[in-house]
């Protein structure tokens, strides 16, 4: 019962994987594909959590968190480059 | 059913709440027009998604093998405090980059403000404004001394 409900759990994030990669594959800018990619992150995090529970092991709970932590930051990295481009200038006040 | 399989029963339906809600994200990701409405899909249920499936495997590792995982824990923070904030920075990094709305979009609000503060940039720049921004700077100073 319980393993049957992980199994469908594991279906339905694999779905939804698939249907943002169709997402990055025909999104019209840069900033869909990123959402995209952010939302990918954030479903494998996720994953990872139900396969550990399936495996009934702790072993692949660091990966959680690294995994969690490079999803954020390339998002960020993605958004500066996307944002150098036609930046206004800004005084700022001291 | 004795009360371990009772709260196993719990942490997979967690886990089975969390899936549904990632299948209710993407399908907003690719249904919804443009990209500022995809993110406002991409981030908020996902988040939800995440939330629940990690307090589905905590509950289910506390209930199993008594191990109650600090990483597990600091994974919900993380995410819980990250996504947002990601969310956020690649809307404003797409509406910098003057990524075209949808077409049934009723009102934007922020291009009156940004038209505005240009404006202000380039006249600040053009009345010798390095002149006026040095001198407050000193003035400044002065007053903090």
């Amino acid at each position: 019962m319980v393993q049957g409900m992980l199994t469908v759990a594991l279906t339905f994030y694999g779905i939804s994987i698939c249907i943002s990669v169709f997402r990055i594959i025909i999104g019209p800018s840069l900033p869909d594909r990123i959402v995209a990619l952010d939302m990918i992150g954030v479903m494998l995090v996720s994953s990872i959590a139900i396969v550990s529970v399936m495996l009934t092991t702790t072993a692949f709970l660091e990966v959680i968190l690294i995994l969690a932590i490079l999803a954020f930051i390339s998002t960020i990295a993605f958004s500066k480059y996307i944002e150098r481009g036609v930046i206004l200038e800004y005084r700022r006040d001291d | 059913m004795n009360i371990d399989g009772t709260i196993e029963f719990i942490a997979a339906l967690f886990m089975l709440a969390g899936s549904i809600m990632a299948l209710i994200s993407a399908i907003g990701i690719i249904r919804l027009p443009d990209v500022f409405t995809r993110s406002h899909a991409g981030t908020k249920s996902s988040t939800l998604a995440v939330l629940l499936t990690l307090i589905g495997a905590f509950i289910y590792f506390a209930s199993n093998q008594g191990f109650y995982s600090v990483r597990l824990l600091l994974g919900i923070a993380f995410v819980f405090l990250t996504a947002p904030v990601a969310g956020h920075v690649i809307t404003r990094a797409a509406y910098r980059a003057n990524v075209k709305m949808a077409d049934t979009t009723v009102e934007d609000e922020l291009k009156d403000v940004m038209d505005q503060v240009r404006e202000e940039a380039e006249k600040e720049r053009s009345e010798t404004g390095e002149v006026i921004i040095e001198d407050e700077k000193v003035s400044d100073k002065e007053h903090s001394r």
